[in-house]
C-alpha cells in the first residue's frame, strides 16, 4: 500500500502541496436521511439530487476529487469540526450562532418557510392563534429557532431529528402544524402522506432565517472556503447553476 | 468544556428527568403486575395458558425494543387517525402523545423479561414450604399470596434491581419518538448549541446517579427480613 502511494507520488513527481491533496478525496457530508430533492438516495446506494450533483459541479471547478459520506444531521457540526467530514453541503441554513462554530461559503440557494397543517383545521398564524397549539419542527433549523423565537411562550413546540419524522407524525395528526422548508413541503404535499394537507402561508422574512443556505466549512479551512465562494459565484454568473436547478424546481431558489 | 448552558436549560433538564421517571414508575409497576401473571401463566397446568405465555415472552424477547416501539408509535399510533370520532375525542390529547406509546412498549417489554424472571423465582422457592402450607390446609390463593410470591420476589431481589436499571436505561429509546425524555433533553441542547459531549456527559451522569439510587432501594429492601405476611 505504501509503496504503490509511493510510486503514484513518484509518477506524478509531487510537490508538497500536491502531496496534501493526495491525502484523500475531500469528503462532503450529507445527513444519512434522504431529504429529496436535495439529497435523495437510489436502491444502488449512490446518491443524486439537486445538491449532490451542485456540490459535484463545484467540485469539478475547484479541481477536487469529491466523497460523499453520510452523518447524522444532528451530529454534522461536531463531525466538520472534528475533521470526520471536510465540507457540510446539505442545505444548512447560514446562520449567526453557526457561524460562531463555523465558517460558511456564500449562499448557494434560498428559499422560504412555509406553514403546513391539515385542510380541514382552520389557523391563524399569530401567537393568539397558535395558543396551545402542538408545533412541529426539524431541530437544529432556522425554522426551529424562528417557531421558538414566535411561538415558544404560547405554543408547545415538538422537536424531530429528521424531516422524515416530522411528516411522518403530521400525517397521523400528531402536530397541529408544522413549519419546513418550503421546497420540501410542496413536494410532500404532493405525496399521499400529505394529501390531507395543505400550505397555510410562508413565513415572513425574518433576519432568523439568514441570508441562504451555505457549504459550511472549518474556520480553518480558509483557502478551501476561498475556492468554494469562487466556485459558487461562477457557476451562478456562467448559467450552471441555473441549468441544475432547472431539472428539480419550478421555481427559482438562487440567491439574488 | 462548556458549562454556560446548564442555567439556560436547567428548567429544561428537569423536566427531561421527570419524564424519564414517570415511564420508569410507570412501566415498572404495570409492568411487574403483568409479569406476575404472565410468570404464573409460564406454569400453568392448562395448556392454552402456559402456551399464550410462553408466545408472549418469545415475542417480546424475540424483538428488538425499538421496533416494538416503532410498531406502537408509528403503526398502531397512525391507525387512530383515520376514525375521526377518536381524533375529536378527549382521548386524542392521550393518543398522539409518544409518551404512552413508549410507556406501553415499555411495560410490555418489563412483562416479558420479567415474567421469565419471576417464573424461576416461583421454580426456586423450597418444595417444601408450599406442600406445608398446602397440609396446613391453606387455599391455594392464600398460599400464593402469603408464601409463594413474596418468597419468589424475595429470592429474586437482585435480579430484578438488574432489571430495574436496565429498564432506566430503555426509557432513554423514548427520545426516538420526540417525546422529551433526559436524552431527549440532552440532544436539543446539543443541536442548539452545537455542544457534542457537554450534555451527554451530564445525562450520562444523571442516568447513574439514578442507577446507583435503585440499587440502593432494593439493598435496602433486601436487608429486611422476609415479611411476616404483608398482602
Amino acid at each position: 500500500m505504501k509503496t504503490t502511494m509511493l510510486r503514484i507520488c513518484l509518477a506524478l513527481s509531487c510537490s508538497l502541496p500536491a502531496a496534501a491533496t493526495l491525502a484523500g478525496p475531500l469528503k462532503v457530508g450529507i445527513a444519512a436521511e434522504p431529504y429529496p430533492p436535495f439529497s435523495i438516495k437510489q436502491s444502488s446506494g449512490q446518491w443524486s439530487g439537486f445538491e449532490v450533483e451542485l456540490v459535484q459541479r463545484i467540485c469539478q471547478e475547484i479541481k477536487e476529487k469529491c466523497q460523499i459520506t453520510e452523518v447524522a444531521w444532528d451530529g454534522i457540526i461536531p463531525s466538520l469540526n472534528s475533521k470526520k467530514i471536510d465540507v457540510i453541503f446539505n442545505s444548512m441554513s447560514i446562520t449567526p450562532e453557526r457561524e460562531k462554530v463555523i465558517a460558511f461559503s456564500k449562499p448557494y440557494y434560498y428559499t422560504d418557510a412555509e406553514y403546513v397543517a391539515p385542510k380541514a383545521s382552520k389557523l391563524t398564524l399569530t401567537p393568539e392563534g397558535l395558543k396551545g397549539k402542538v408545533i412541529g419542527v426539524q431541530s437544529s433549523t432556522v425554522n426551529a429557532d424562528y417557531i421558538k423565537k414566535r411561538y415558544g411562550q404560547v405554543a408547545s413546540i415538538k422537536y424531530y431529528n429528521t424531516q422524515d419524522e416530522l411528516n411522518a407524525d403530521m400525517a397521523a395528526g400528531r402536530v397541529d402544524v408544522m413549519l419546513l422548508d418550503a421546497l420540501a413541503a410542496s413536494d410532500f404535499l404532493k405525496s399521499k402522506d400529505g394529501a390531507a394537507l395543505e400550505s397555510k402561508g410562508m413565513a415572513p422574512r425574518d433576519p432568523i432565517f439568514g441570508p441562504g443556505v451555505g457549504a459550511g466549512l472549518r474556520k480553518s479551512d480558509v483557502v478551501l472556503k476561498r475556492k468554494f465562494d469562487d466556485a459558487i459565484l461562477k457557476l451562478r454568473q456562467d448559467g450552471s447553476f441555473n441549468a441544475i436547478q432547472k431539472k428539480y424546481f419550478k421555481v427559482d431558489i438562487s440567491v439574488k | 468544556m462548556n458549562f454556560e448552558w446548564l442555567g439556560e436549560y436547567g428548567r429544561m433538564m428537569v423536566l427531561g428527568v421527570m419524564t424519564t421517571l414517570q415511564l420508569l414508575l410507570i412501566a415498572g409497576t404495570l409492568g411487574f403486575a403483568l409479569a406476575v401473571l404472565v410468570g404464573f401463566g409460564r406454569l400453568s397446568r392448562q395448556p392454552f395458558i402456559a402456551w399464550l405465555s410462553l408466545s408472549f415472552t418469545n415475542l417480546i424477547r424475540g424483538t428488538p425494543l425499538l421496533v416494538q416501539i416503532y410498531v406502537m408509535y408509528y403503526g398502531v399510533g397512525s391507525l387512530f387517525v383515520s376514525f375521526p370520532l377518536l381524533r375529536d375525542s378527549w382521548l386524542w390529547p392521550y393518543l398522539r402523545e409518544g409518551f404512552w406509546y413508549v410507556a406501553l412498549a415499555l411495560t410490555l417489554s418489563v412483562a416479558g423479561y420479567v415474567g421469565e424472571v419471576i417464573k424461576g423465582g416461583l421454580r426456586g422457592v423450597p418444595k417444601g414450604e408450599l406442600e406445608a402450607a398446602r397440609a396446613l390446609g391453606m387455599p391455594r390463593l392464600l398460599m400464593i399470596r402469603r408464601i409463594w410470591l413474596p418468597r419468589a420476589i424475595f429470592i429474586l431481589l437482585p435480579t430484578l434491581a438488574g432489571e430495574s436499571v436496565m429498564l432506566l436505561k430503555s426509557t432513554a429509546l423514548a427520545s426516538t419518538v420526540a417525546v422529551m425524555d433526559a436524552l431527549g433533553v440532552a440532544n436539543l441542547i446539543r443541536n442548539q448549541t452545537f455542544l457534542t459531549y457537554e450534555p451527554l456527559l451530564v445525562m450520562a451522569l444523571i442516568y447513574l446517579l439514578l442507577a446507583m439510587l435503585i440499587e440502593r432501594l432494593f439493598k435496602r429492601l433486601e436487608m429486611r427480613l422476609p415479611v411476616r405476611n404483608a398482602f
